[in-house]
């Protein structure tokens, strides 16, 4: 089938994506029938009846109701807004109701990144890596505000909620990597809340698995923090370059007398980076507002390490 | 070209009130005079056309901010990344632009400003039933908006429009709590101006004028107040329980406190969908008005056009779980709501379909009003059809919260509601001041707003159909272009507005006088009293002669 993206819809990557585009072109062929048919007669009409300079006002002659004309125009629109009733029900539903062969991954959205994991144990932020020809549920809820998992080329959309899980899913039989959205305003980063799904074939995703599921081993702490860095959304508000994001630069913070917002100052260490990553809010740096999400329970030890590392190799302007 | 509907002279059947008084020689005192020249005059009126104005110069400004930060909003996305603000900024931006548009400006701008002014006129009424209750509408409107306006002062919040829990009850901006007090206030404004209407509707048409002879601007005010009266305070519960829960704790919507966030959302659209009507059903008032004035047509399907606003006003509290397709709701609500939201649809098409048939056989005048309705019709048609796809379940799913909504409610509110006001603007105005508008120049303005509108807007359907979320501060490059051309478009718009708005101030003192009925129309505050309306609108008491529309038995005379 052809899943390139049309005028109207971008790539089609999902199995439900045909069924729900076809609904859609029909409403916007019927549409642009409506429109054509209002829109024109109301041109001709008008110029048709238009008022020549010169004219006399004529009493008026035109009819002033039809009770066949009312019900015509009552009866063949409510036909057709039932039959895509009935037709956008049915597609809803089978975007409802989960396969039940279907691989469970866990979704977390939090201000403002999306974390992933397998029942392997494997865990990843901002992308979901799943196998192609396999139905996929994603069983989803917030830490914080509500967000929505919104993936253009699977057609699929659902808010993710703080207070209960949420269920969606798809299957894809074209591996590719799509894009995927935030798509509940849910503050600041709202915009920048986006990541990718990435499908691939059975084979590479074993492999896939096999890999992020063991542990990462033969890095170097720096190396290990330089990845988490990009991999856990720190570069999202943190930049290492020294200009000030939504949160401070990592350049040059290490063993950095710092002033908090409170009033209090310390020298930036290891205790610190530590608290700052599990209770960001504790000691906010002057400057800045208090938005940082908590990583505890989304960062292990061993990755605090690593990012304690990476900050540590960024202190006094030199890596 | 003429200002006005220039005929060759005919004989009059109905006789229109002469501006200059026979007995004196000189013109009419009128409301504009009468109640006294000072501030004070103005600041404790009870008339219902003063009270007009007093709302016609405070919803302009707020139109005027809304359509700044809406320029600003489309500067900062003609490319990708910060452009003029930071995300921060941006998000306080879209929160201003959407709260101040809808709660200060759509919501009470038809009602409150035509409709105050139209109503008893065109019932023949001295005044609404309670004029003391009428300005205390204005007062509390000023006063709701000053703690909105406050709220930007302090910090502006940044939870867009809608206020959605729990980012409401928990983000840092201290700002909620002011906008959402101005928010509450500004609801009993309307709540007392639909009760006013509803009463003065039922007890103060002149004798003659029954139910089905009312014109149908009349029963489109009618249906909006009982939205208004029966809604809004639903709204204004959600939000005091918004307060309640962000100044003391109390948990009803933040799950960190025991509450439930989409329980909000339910309340909010209780209000906010039915809102959507009481802002265009006013607007189809206007459009009946003008097409039948304009065609020189009794209107088709009258009985129909007056059902369908009742209709349409009932069916609307029925509908708004179709704001909420992907919140999580059971399959059983979803599927329910989806078929009341393609139900609502069908009176609405009737108006449409009996508008463009009014048109078939007239004397068709192409007057600065008349483009405006005629655009109406284009315009909401769009926005019309547009609402089938994301009332059709599967592909709201996908449309649900991209661009695609903004574009659909943009051609609903702006395309419907603000091409109704204006073209009820330019259709009052004579009637108003006295004073013709310089036609060239209204046209100028009408055809930037027709094209600047559609190349705002037509562009955001595609840019959400190809999956681009709304409330983005940035975006991936691949939808640069769509923007960039609709924030050239923005800029159009905006200069069409400002046009329009130039034109009508000028002609408030330079424009020449406009006599009582320069469009020869039908309606009471035509041919009953002069322009401007004496100071209790009628000498005497309005005397029904004609039904609104009856082209076909009356010749109305131009006066000029």
């Amino acid at each position: 089938m052809d899943t390139t993206a049309t005028f109207w819809l971008p790539t089609a990557g999902s199995t439900v994506a045909h069924e729900v585009d076809s609904t859609f072109m029909f409403i916007v062929w019927m549409s642009t029938f409506f429109f054509l048919l209002i829109v024109g007669l109301m041109v001709f009409f008008a110029w048709r009846y238009r008022r020549r300079s010169g004219d006399e006002v004529k009493l008026d002659t035109g009819p002033t109701h039809s009770k066949l004309l009312e019900a015509t125009w009552i009866g063949i629109p409510l036909v057709l807004v039932m039959i895509i009733f009935v037709w956008g029900f049915r597609g809803y539903m089978r975007m409802r109701v989960v396969p039940a062969n279907a691989l469970e991954i866990k979704v977390t959205g939090q201000q403002w990144f999306w974390s992933f994991s397998y029942p392997s144990g494997a865990t990843t932020v901002n992308e979901l890596v799943v196998p192609a020809d396999q139905p996929i549920k994603l069983l989803m809820s917030s830490k914080d505000v509500i967000h929505s998992f919104y993936v253009p080329a699977f057609r699929i959309k659902q808010d993710v909620l703080p207070n209960r899980y949420t269920v969606a899913w798809f299957e894809s039989k074209y591996p590719g990597s799509y894009q995927l959205f935030c798509a509940e305003y849910c503050g600041t980063n709202h915009s920048e809340m986006i990541g990718k799904v990435r499908v691939l074939p059975h084979a590479e995703y074993a492999s896939w698995l096999e890999q992020s599921t063991a542990e990462v081993t033969g890095l170097s702490p720096v190396d290990y923090g330089r990845q988490l860095y990009k991999s856990k959304a720190c570069i999202t508000c943190h930049t290492v370059d020294g200009s000030p994001g939504n949160g401070p630069s990592f350049l040059g913070v290490f063993g950095k007398e710092t002033d908090f917002a409170d009033g209090s100052e310390l020298v930036v260490d290891e205790n610190y980076i530590r608290e700052s990553i599990l209770s960001p809010r504790a000691k906010v740096v002057a400057g800045f507002q208090p938005i940082m999400p908590t990583y505890q329970g989304v960062l292990t030890d061993k990755e605090i390490d690593g990012l304690i590392a990476f900050i540590k190799s960024l202190g006094g302007g030199s890596e | 070209m003429s200002d006005t509907v220039a005929t060759a002279p005919i004989e009059s059947r109905i006789a229109v009130p002469k501006q200059i008084d026979p007995k004196t020689g000189l013109p009419r005192p009128n409301f504009l005079q009468d109640g006294g020249k000072g501030l004070k005059s103005w600041l404790f009126t009870l008339d219902h056309k003063r009270i007009a104005v007093l709302y016609l110069i405070t919803i302009s400004v707020a139109f005027f901010l809304g359509g700044i930060f809406a320029l600003l909003i489309r500067l900062e996305l003609f490319e990708p990344g910060k452009q003029f603000f930071n995300a921060e900024q941006y998000n306080k931006l879209f929160t201003l632009h959407g709260a101040i548009m809808i709660f200060l400006f759509i919501i009470p701008s038809i009602p409150a400003i035509l409709g105050n002014f139209v109503l008893p006129l065109q019932i023949g009424a001295k005044d609404v039933a309670f004029p003391r209750l009428n300005l205390a509408s204005w007062y509390i409107y000023v006063f709701g908006s000053l703690f909105a306006i406050a709220s930007i002062i302090i910090s502006a919040a940044d939870t867009g429009w809608t206020f959605y829990t729990p980012y409401s009850s928990s983000s840092s901006s201290t700002a909620v709590i002011p906008m959402t007090i101005g928010v509450f206030i500004l609801g009993f404004s309307s709540i007392f101006t639909g009760l006013n209407f509803i009463v003065t509707v039922h007890k103060l048409r002149t004798p003659g004028m029954t139910w089905f002879k009312m014109p149908l601007m009349i029963w489109g005010l009618y249906a909006t107040a009982i939205i208004q009266v029966l809604a809004t305070p639903v709204l204004g519960i959600t939000v005091l329980l918004l307060i309640l829960e962000r100044a003391f704790g109390i948990g009803i919507f933040d799950p960190a406190m025991g509450g439930d966030p989409v329980l909000y959302q339910h309340f909010f659209w209780f209000y906010s969908h039915p809102a959507v009507y009481i802002m265009i059903l006013p607007g189809m008032g206007i459009i009946s008005e003008l097409i039948t004035a304009f065609s020189r047509r009794k209107i088709f399907g009258y009985t129909f056009i007056a059902f369908s606003s009742m209709a349409i006003a009932l069916v609307s509290f029925l509908v708004w779980g179709h704001h909420m397709f992907v919140s999580g709701q059971s399959e059983i609500a979803v599927m329910i709501f989806s078929f009341l939201t393609f139900m609502v649809a069908i009176p609405s098409a009737i108006k449409v379909f009996n508008w463009t048939v009014t048109l078939y056989k007239g004397s068709i005048v192409f007057s600065v009003p008349m483009l405006y309705a005629l655009s109406f019709l284009f315009l909401f048609t769009i926005g019309g059809l547009t609402g089938l796809m994301i009332g059709t379940l599967s592909v709201d799913v996908h449309l649900h919260d991209t661009y695609f909504i903004v574009a659909h409610f943009h051609y609903v509110m702006v395309g419907g509601t603000v091409m109704a006001l204006m073209g009820g603007l330019f259709y009052w105005w004579p009637k108003i001041w006295g004073r013709m508008y310089n036609r060239t120049w209204a046209l100028v303005g009408w055809i930037l707003t027709f094209v600047g509108f559609n190349m705002t807007f037509f562009t955001q359907f595609i840019l959400g159909a190809r999956g681009m979320p709304r409330r983005y501060w940035t975006y991936l490059d691949q939808y640069q272009p769509l923007h960039g051309f609709s924030s050239v478009g923005s800029f159009i718009l905006g200069i069409g507005f400002l046009i329009s708005a130039i034109v009508l101030f000028v002609a408030v003192h330079h424009g020449r006088p406009a006599g009582s009925n320069p469009w020869g129309a039908l309606t009471l505050e035509w041919t009953q009293t002069t322009s401007p309306p004496v100071e209790h609108n009628f000498d005497g008491e309005a005397v029904y002669e004609h039904g609104p529309y009856d082209y076909d038995k009356v010749i109305p005379k131009v006066s000029i």
